[in-house]
């Protein structure tokens, strides 16, 4: 009996949602809307500056989670990330790339600079205090482990591959994974430029 | 007798050269990061023979360090980890590539950039060594 009725509610509610939402976007990630927190840090950028997040209000932002000392994944999406903001052309200057170092121990702003600007200048990297880097990836359940340290003294740090859509009201919507193809990450921009416009 | 020693000495150099040749890398290329980071090194390599290889590591005249690593993601997280190995089919190819299986340069000799070219020397079971000249490519580019 209790079934019946939750059933009942479920469909009750999906008619609720789409009464009031209209036409839903056909997003090709995944739609995290109302799920996760909005965007809030407080983090040191490449250029040594305390910033917050009302320093990138009012454009997209992607935020990726890495670290300068990742020689394959980090680049490979920030090259992805890089040719993104090249197929959105004119646009682009709507949308800004965070690049949040999970290993605050070695990314000095000094070398995250170096490193964010060799794949494209609108690119922001993003370090800070451990205290720091462990808040902005609890609000956004990024997990990250530092791996044992190898015999030349270096590691490598595991870290969350999402990348993460906020518009430009700072609302989370849509988390990109490695999966996703640059076609379905440009697609999904579009439809929130549109958006906003 | 001391004309069949060299042709036995021939007919080893070139049995020597056509187990060399027999393993080809193809498209290699470094990704170029700045300052003193480690950097990822990509290839595909073709073996030719009859006879399954392993690739076992590399190294280089240009960096210190050359490790053999694969990316892989587990529970939506990205990991490295070092690899001792990995098997090519007789007729077959591995492919090193963003993402996947990568040599991971480190600590550079002498001061690299986007344009330069530098040698790898690629181990493989058997006592064998290829080594490639490598075309080094700015961060961001995009694979082959």
């Amino acid at each position: 009996m209790s079934r019946f009725f939750s059933l009942i509610f479920a469909a009750a509610m999906t008619l609720a949602l789409s009464a009031c939402g209209g036409a839903k976007p056909e997003w090709q990630l995944s739609d995290v809307r109302g799920h996760l927190p909005d965007l809030q840090f407080n983090l040191i950028d490449d250029n040594g500056k305390p910033v917050d997040a009302s320093h990138f209000a009012g454009k997209i932002n992607l935020m990726y989670f890495g670290y300068t000392h990742c020689p394959d994944v980090c680049p490979l999406t920030l090259t992805h990330l890089h040719v993104v903001l090249q197929r959105l052309g004119a646009q682009a200057d709507q949308v800004h790339v965070l690049f949040v170092s999970v290993d605050p121990a070695r990314d000095t702003p000094a070398l995250l600079h170096q490193y964010v600007t060799a794949f494209d200048p609108r690119v922001t990297g993003l370090t800070g205090t451990p205290a720091q880097i462990a808040a902005i990836a609890k609000r956004y359940r990024a997990a990250f482990n530092r791996d044992a340290v190898k015999s030349d003294g270096s590691y490598d740090v595991s870290h969350s591959s999402g990348i993460y859509v906020f518009d430009g009201d700072g609302h989370a919507r849509l988390i990109a994974t490695s999966a996703d193809s640059i076609d379905e990450i440009v697609h999904d921009l579009h439809i929130l430029l549109g958006m906003s416009r | 007798m001391k004309w069949q020693m060299l042709f036995a000495a021939l007919l080893l150099c070139a049995s020597a050269q056509a187990v060399a040749a027999s393993l080809q890398i193809q498209h290699a290329w470094i990704r170029w990061l700045p300052g003193d980071l480690p950097a990822a090194g990509y290839a595909i390599v073709a073996n030719t023979s009859n006879k399954p290889a392993r690739l076992l590591g590399a190294d280089s005249p240009d960096y210190g360090g050359v490790m053999l690593h694969q990316s892989f993601k587990q529970d939506g997280t990205e990991r490295m980890q070092m690899v001792v190995g990995i098997d090519i089919p007789a007729h077959g190819r591995i492919t090193l590539a963003p993402g996947g299986y990568h040599l991971m340069l480190m600590h550079a000799k002498h001061p690299i950039a986007p344009g330069d070219r530098v040698h790898l020397n690629l181990h493989f079971s058997g006592d064998q060594t290829v080594g490639v000249d490598v075309a080094v490519r700015p961060a961001n580019a995009s694979s082959d």
